[in-house]
């Protein structure tokens, strides 16, 4: 069963991937494509997907006139066999996720089996092995279900597109690799599986490969992760050298024997599990873009929208959480990263919350929402809380993949225009849409009875509870988040769909999403609502050890789920205080007096300009390492590569043997007597150096 | 009593005898018999033949003779067939030449055949007289066919540069002579080295001076300078006639003389060798990248093989000699065969020379592109080639000697001298055709295609040249 799990999407990708090879070749029989046929092919890009809020929003009704006018390149034959057998696998998926989940969480039958051996070396041994357990039970569910909804969903957002095929067996590529990732029973094939996502999120950021925006947001997102994963490989190989194992079993067992060696380095003496654990950590913050290595997930909304809803806000970036959970057994062990990791989420809470506040772009709100929301899970497991994060990471997989959903169907609506204000009023045209992004922004916000509710709250509770040194400024942090999450959620909200249509033309052609759009949001919205109350006893309560069992590991000091109930009464509702104030002031802003925005902006100058530049970041990096490293590469390769290693080597040694050739060629004269002197010079030489060199 | 002066056995000599008479009775048939070029000229090459089958057929072993001033061994034997080879395949190569170019003169063969006579003296040569005596006897005939195109200022010009160069190196080989008679009161090799002793600064300037006019004949550095003037100037034929049989009977003397006389003092002469062989290489490889005209790329091609074959003889071992020799034999099939398609370069205005006219040959005339382009390959030594196998043997050669920076120059001027050969290839294969040439003549399409075969296919059955030349080292040891 649980092979079916993994092994499905695989075999969808594969289906897929033929279809779309067949596509091609018959587009091009035997030869390179017509230029011809792929413009018009690649026209359809920016109108599906939408990148900048660039001058498309003016022109949008044109745009629209022109698709009906013209209707697209023929998609390639077998795109709906294509869509229907990745889709119907995955929800076969999904089903039997679910059994497994049931029977995991509440059989207590965890399953470990090893499929193939892989790699036999000296004292490497890695097999590939399936482990499910509660936490991969639980991430199997969160990813076979939202990514089936977005596999249907797709069916009908890129029904334009004729890459379709390409399309999804790039998503399918992408669910197998997560479910490796998180059956993974040694921490090689489960960087195996982080290698597997952060290549299939390149290929679907840069889908639409003719766009430059996509393609550099594909790369950003490569090379940022390049950085965590740097940090992770060397986590693995300090795992290795300190263990001698890389299978997780050999490794939590030895782990408790670590905790007062040290790894010796240029002559630190570093904690080993600090160390160890903080690479791993390193790894989890580029996958997760936790403060710092931030800057690819805002990018990466150049992707397909589905695709944003699917690796960027629900599967993907939970990884990094899901990966500490994993590795619990180790942070356990080492408190300092423990506060590191506090540290970094609350940072990102509350950093990313603040850029949400003034973004336009639809997508890049909920995109920084995103980032926020891991910061918080990461609070969580910074504090010890790992059940509860895991329960954030649970339901925000169905709130946040309805939200990207759900601005993906409003876009779609607006054909493909993104900036929010050129929006307004949208409540009437789409009224389903509108419902399900009210049920999403009510979830993310916390809104009482809602998933986001408990599980929001919990990790607030928790942050309160810590012991850890930065438990106390978790606590500040996502609670001002909390209150900055409800006034962006808000904001969006009442942009979009309330208040006078910003344009009018895009207002009238504006239209309700088709019903095979509509079915995963309205899945997702009762996802959002009920994936709440009826978990949170197993998540954040009572019964958290008899669910989690020996998947999680709480240190012997470990109460803290316990001390999270003795907390002071008022802490609870502070969270439910701060959604309500922050709702208030975004209606105040955007309902009662719109006006007040544009004089804020006006009278805040700088903060306004800072955050709208989020924190200047991008800049920050461009000019510490892109340039310099720009710099470099121009460097060598003009200096290094161009003018010493060319020209003194093949370059200069050809110029060298021309200019020996040009003075041998002259010493040719023509005339006898040189030629004769010559003679006599060689002689001479020769009986010089017998008469003071030669003889002995 | 014995008579004054004994007769000598002449059974050794007799294919230098019946070259000699037969030349004399050519020159009565051309003096006395109209429009008998043709005539003298199938004559001599069927002499040629004949001398070198007389070679072969003669009792095998070490005989001396003439009062120890001739000796035929296996060293000469294989040496004089080669050297016989390429003389009948120069008479092969001129004849249409000659017809073309209308110079039908039967002097040339004559004059080929006294030459050829002094290159198998030269080779057995086993004292100083008969040393000078056989060099001469080539040389003179040599200046004399180098400028036998009389009516061409070119080729006169080469003569006479030919002629006062040679009578200079003659006169330093002749000193080299006359210092080592002084110092060991002896002409004859072997008497030479036992006399020798561990030699001595006077030895020593005697065999510089006598390695000089060795150095000389087989266009070594710093003695080289007339070779591509000499090359470029002589008429074709002639320049293909000095690039092969001359070469050969000089670089046979340059490894007797110094094995068989000198064996005491070899760190001394091994060194001018090395030299010598090590500054032939390198000019022959930068210096022939600056060239237009492919008859003065071949003489410095020639100076660079002569460096490449030397490596052999300054290894001074049996291995070294066995290399030498199969560099030879391998030489001479790579020199006739690239002469054979020179000679073909003629297009409707006459003979062309330039690397230029040779352009997209591979289009116009495909096969001789191939048997040209191969003899290039080979000529830079690109296995499986011959020449591959020619480099290898001397290289394998030096390293067991212990001289390993003079192997590594060698591999290092051979990547240099790769550049002009492969660049004959390039302007054959990839550059716009040029004016194609006419048909080439059946004579040279025998010579290219033999010579061509021998080169491709050396390296299936090696053995019959290899082990020759094994057993001629071994007679000089």
């Amino acid at each position: 069963m649980y092979q079916a799990i993994v092994f499905l999407p695989l075999l969808g990708c594969i289906v897929a991937a033929l279809i779309s090879i067949a596509g091609a070749r018959a587009r091009h029989p035997g030869a390179d494509p017509a230029p011809g046929a792929e413009d018009h092919a690649t026209d359809l890009g920016p109108h599906t997907g939408g990148g900048a809020p660039s001058p498309h929003g003016d022109h949008a009704v044109i745009h629209h006139a022109t698709h009906e006018d013209h209707p697209v390149a023929p998609p390639a034959a077998g795109s709906r066999a294509a869509e229907l057998v990745t889709t119907l696998f995955l929800f076969v998926a999904t089903v039997l996720s679910w059994m497994a989940f049931y029977r995991v969480g509440f059989g207590h039958q965890d399953s470990r089996e090893v499929l193939l051996a892989w790699i036999y070396s000296a004292d490497l041994k890695v097999d590939w092995g399936i482990r499910v357990d509660t936490l991969t039970a639980v991430m199997l569910v969160v990813v076979t279900t939202v990514s089936a909804f977005v596999h249907l969903y797709s069916i009908g957002y890129m029904e334009e597109d004729p890459h379709r095929p390409r399309f999804f067996s790039y998503l399918s590529l992408f669910t197998f690799a997560m479910l490796m990732l998180v059956t993974a029973d040694n921490l090689v094939q489960l960087f195996f599986g982080w290698e597997g996502v952060g290549l299939a999120s390149y290929l679907l950021i840069g889908f639409w490969y003719h766009k430059p925006e996509a393609n550099a947001a594909a790369i950003k997102a490569f090379v940022v992760n390049r950085v965590g994963d740097f940090g992770f490989a060397l986590g693995i190989f300090a795992v290795f050298m300190m263990t001698g194992a890389v299978d997780l079993d050999t490794v939590f067992a030895q782990a408790p024997s670590l905790t007062a060696k040290t790894i010796d380095f240029f002559g630190w003496h570093a904690d080993a599990m600090t160390l160890i654990c903080l690479l791993l950590f390193m790894g989890a913050m580029g996958k997760s873009a936790q403060f710092l290595l931030h800057t690819w997930l805002p990018d990466a909304m150049e992707g397909p929208t589905p695709v944003s809803a699917l690796i960027h806000a629900a599967t993907m970036v939970t990884a990094g959480v899901f990966m500490v959970a994993r590795l619990s057994p180790l942070f356990e062990l080492a408190p300092n990263a423990q506060a590191f990791v506090t540290l970094v989420g609350a940072t990102t809470a509350f950093f990313a919350a603040t850029v949400g506040l003034v973004q336009n772009d639809i997508k890049r709100v909920v995109a920084y929402s995103t980032c926020s929301q891991l910061g918080y899970m990461f609070v969580a497991m910074g504090v010890g809380a790992y059940s509860v994060g895991m329960f954030h990471l649970f339901t925000h997989a169905f709130f946040k993949a309805l939200l990207f959903l759900g601005s993906g169907s409003v876009i779609h609506a607006m054909h493909h225009e993104q900036d929010m204000r050129k929006m307004g009023g949208l409540r009437d045209k789409l009224p389903v849409t509108y419902v399900c992004m009210l049920i999403g922004t009510l979830a993310l916000t916390g809104f009482p009875l809602t998933a986001g509710y408990y599980s929001k709250d919990a990790i607030i509770e928790a942050a309160a509870a810590g012991h850890n040194p930065f438990a106390g400024y978790a606590f500040a942090m996502t609670v001002i988040a909390a209150l900055l999450t409800s006034f962006y959620s808000w904001r969006l909200v009442f942009m979009t769909f309330h208040g006078k249509p910003a344009d009018k033309h895009a207002h009238e052609h504006a239209h309700e999403s088709p019903w095979v759009i509509l079915i995963p949001l309205i899945f997702l919205s009762a996802g959002s609502i009920f994936a709440g109350l009826p978990f949170k006893e197993l998540f954040a309560g009572e019964k958290v050890a008899e669910f989690f069992r020996e998947s999680l590991k709480f240190g012997p000091d470990n109460h803290i789920l316990h001390d999270m109930h003795g907390l002071h009464w008022s802490i609870p509702y502070i969270p439910t205080v701060m959604m309500a104030i922050g709702f208030l002031v975004a209606w105040q802003f955007y309902i009662r007096r719109p006006d007040i925005p544009a004089s804020l902006a006006r009278t805040q100058e700088p903060l306004y300009r800072f955050l709208l530049n989020k924190w200047y970041f991008d800049e920050l990096y461009d000019l510490i390492f892109v340039r310099p490293a720009l710099w470099l590469g121009r460097v060598l390769w003009k200096g290094g590569d161009g003018r010493i290693i060319d020209g003194l080597g093949p370059d200069g040694v050809s110029a060298r043997v021309l200019d020996v050739t040009r003075s041998v060629v002259r010493l040719q004269t023509g005339y006898l007597y040189h030629y004769a002197f010559a003679m006599l010079i060689g002689i001479a030489g020769l009986i010089t150096w017998f008469m003071f060199a030669g003889s002995h | 009593m014995s008579p004054i002066v004994e007769m000598p056995a002449l059974l050794p000599a007799l294919p230098e005898i019946l070259l000699v008479v037969g030349a004399m009775a050519l020159l009565m048939v051309g003096a006395y018999r109209e429009n008998s070029v043709q005539l003298v000229n199938g004559c001599a090459f069927a002499l040629l033949v004949l001398a070198a089958l007389v070679v072969y057929a003669l009792p095998s072993g070490r005989i001396v003779t003439f009062g120890g001033g001739f000796v035929l061994d296996d060293f000469a034997r294989v040496l004089k067939i080669l050297t016989l080879a390429g003389s009948a395949a120069t008479i092969a190569l001129a004849r249409d030449y000659q017809a073309a170019e209308r110079q039908e003169k039967f002097e040339f063969a004559i004059l080929i055949l006294l030459s050829t006579t002094g290159m198998l003296m030269l080779i057995s040569a086993a004292d100083l007289i008969a040393l000078y005596l056989g060099l001469e006897l080539m040389s003179l005939a040599l200046y004399v066919v180098a400028a036998s195109n009389r009516d061409s200022i070119r080729s006169t010009e080469a003569g006479l540069k030919y002629f006062v160069l040679g009578a200079l190196s003659s006169g330093m080989l002749l000193y080299g002579a006359s210092l080592i008679y002084g110092f060991t009161g002896t002409v004859n090799f072997a008497g030479i080295a036992k006399a020798a002793g561990q030699g001595g600064l006077g030895l020593t300037f005697g065999l510089v001076f006598l390695f000089a006019g060795f150095c000389f004949k087989v266009s070594a550095v710093p003695f080289h300078m007339w070779t591509p003037d000499v090359y470029e100037g002589a008429p074709t034929p002639v320049t293909a006639f000095f690039a092969s049989a001359p070469k050969i009977a000089a670089i046979a003397i340059f490894v007797r003389a110094p094995i068989t006389a000198f064996p005491e003092i070899t760190p001394q002469w091994q060194q001018i060798v090395v030299f010598v062989s090590i500054a032939s290489m390198v000019l022959g490889a930068f210096a022939a990248i600056g060239q237009r005209n492919i008859k003065r790329l071949m003489a410095y091609s020639a100076i660079g093989h002569m460096g490449f074959a030397l490596i052999g003889l300054a290894a001074a071992t049996p291995e070294g000699v066995q290399g030498v020799i199969v560099y030879m034999g391998i030489y001479l099939a790579m020199t006739l065969g690239t002469f054979a398609c020179i000679l073909s370069m003629r297009t409707s205005h006459g003979l062309v020379e330039n690397i230029s006219d040779l352009a997209g040959l591979a289009r116009t005339k495909p096969g001789m592109a191939f048997f040209l382009a191969t003899m290039m390959f080979s000529l830079a030594g690109i296995p499986p080639l011959a020449g591959f196998f020619a480099k290898y043997f001397v290289f394998l050669a030096a390293i067991k000697a212990g001289l390993y920076a003079l192997a590594v120059i060698g591999v290092l001027a051979s990547v240099v001298g790769a550049y002009y050969y492969l660049l004959i290839v390039k302007v054959m294969y990839f550059d716009e055709a040029a004016e194609p040439f006419e048909r080439m003549p059946g004579l040279l399409k025998v010579v290219t295609g033999v010579t061509g075969i021998f080169v491709l296919l050396f390296f299936v059955y090696p053995a019959p040249l290899v082990s020759a030349a094994a057993a001629a080292a071994k007679s000089l040891f």
